[in-house]
């Protein structure tokens, strides 16, 4: 009973919006993601069509145009803050951060490498002879 | 009490986040977080776990991509056109969450009504967009079976396919749920854990096309 009083009281606190809002909704944030991510879309998309850059940067260009996109995303619409009821949410991207990181360039890094250091189909075929 | 307070003022001297002469709640000052807090950051979990697994997809996919055996490569089957469409709808669907986010907040049943229907169909035409990509895909021999590239592909972008699929069911559920029961704070709650769902299916796709379809054109 108590714990749903605070909740409504806490609820009442969101219809105030301004100020008192945690979770803060304000029309402006989401028009400026929304603005920031459709520039950036923009941007990925002309990359990849354009033939001013160089070639073999653009995969990075792009990469680097998806993590900023990324950010946007976290910041405007999923309302990532420094705040402290945030600081929880902000260690545990770190970690999961460091796990998507060690997955996907630890198996990149590895196959690479396994596929460079194999022998030759031609010479494995010998051998069994 | 005086002591007390000194301490808290020499441990955060610019009072960041703090909103007038309030402590924050969930640092032992200000006592315990609110249920929403937790709710939030519970979800938040499940969403790092859900990219964790998206992560492998990824890896999986990065590690068969150039294994195209005799099939079609990347540059020969995607159609970058629909990939913009598809990325417009998904992206324009995010922001419409939002904006029944602000609705909810204002608890404006009409507003929240019209806003999810909006997110809704902008989500639906993504997944038919990708479905008629798919099918053409398949009626060309060019399934999921035919190379170690198309295997990644497909279950790399199916995978995120299937997740906006539930997030539509969910939305529905949503929908009913404030025009059955109003704007109730658990419902609220499980609208703000829905509310990182989409934009969270938004951050996946952002990774999709940029890595798989845009880079996968230009290698």
């Amino acid at each position: 009973m108590t714990t749903d009083k605070r909740d409504h009281l806490e609820y009442e606190g969101d219809d105030k919006g301004g100020a008192s809002d945690e979770h803060s909704a304000h029309l402006v944030t989401y028009v400026l993601g929304l603005a920031l991510a459709a520039f950036l879309t923009v941007a990925s998309f002309w990359v990849a069509k354009t033939h001013l850059i160089y070639d073999p940067g653009i995969p990075m260009a792009l990469a680097t145009l998806a993590v900023a996109q990324m950010g946007i995303h976290l910041v405007f619409f999923l309302h990532l803050t420094t705040a402290p009821d945030n600081t929880n949410n902000v260690l545990a991207l770190a970690f999961g951060l460091l796990i998507v990181g060690l997955v996907i360039f630890g198996s990149v890094w590895i196959m690479a490498h396994l596929n460079h250091n194999m022998m030759p189909m031609s010479q494995l075929m010998q051998m069994q002879r | 009490m005086s002591s007390t307070d000194s301490v808290i003022t020499i441990a955060d001297p610019y009072r960041l986040g703090h909103r007038g002469p309030n402590l924050a709640r969930g640092h032992g000052g200000g006592g315990p977080a609110t249920i929403r807090v937790i709710v939030g950051y519970g979800f938040w979990l499940f969403l790092l776990s859900d990219i964790v697994i998206f992560a492998c997809l990824f890896a999986t996919y990065a590690v068969l991509a150039p294994n195209t055996s005799g099939g079609p490569g990347a540059r020969q089957i995607f159609d970058l056109d629909r990939v913009a469409w598809e990325t417009a709808c998904l992206l324009a669907s995010s922001f419409c969450c939002g904006l029944a986010t602000i609705a909810v907040a204002r608890r404006n049943q009409i507003l929240t009504q019209a806003a999810l229907l909006v997110t809704g169909l902008l989500g639906l035409a993504f997944i038919l967009l990708e479905v008629s990509e798919f099918t053409a895909l398949y009626r060309q021999g060019d399934g999921p079976t035919r190379s170690a590239f198309l295997t990644g592909f497909f279950t790399l972008v199916g995978c995120h396919g299937m997740h906006v699929t539930a997030g539509l069911l969910w939305l529905g559920t949503m929908m009913a749920q404030f025009f059955a029961k109003g704007f109730r704070p658990d419902i609220g709650r499980r609208f703000l854990c829905f509310s990182m769902f989409w934009h969270f299916l938004d951050v996946v796709w952002v990774a999709i096309f940029s890595l798989v379809y845009l880079v996968g054109t230009r290698l």
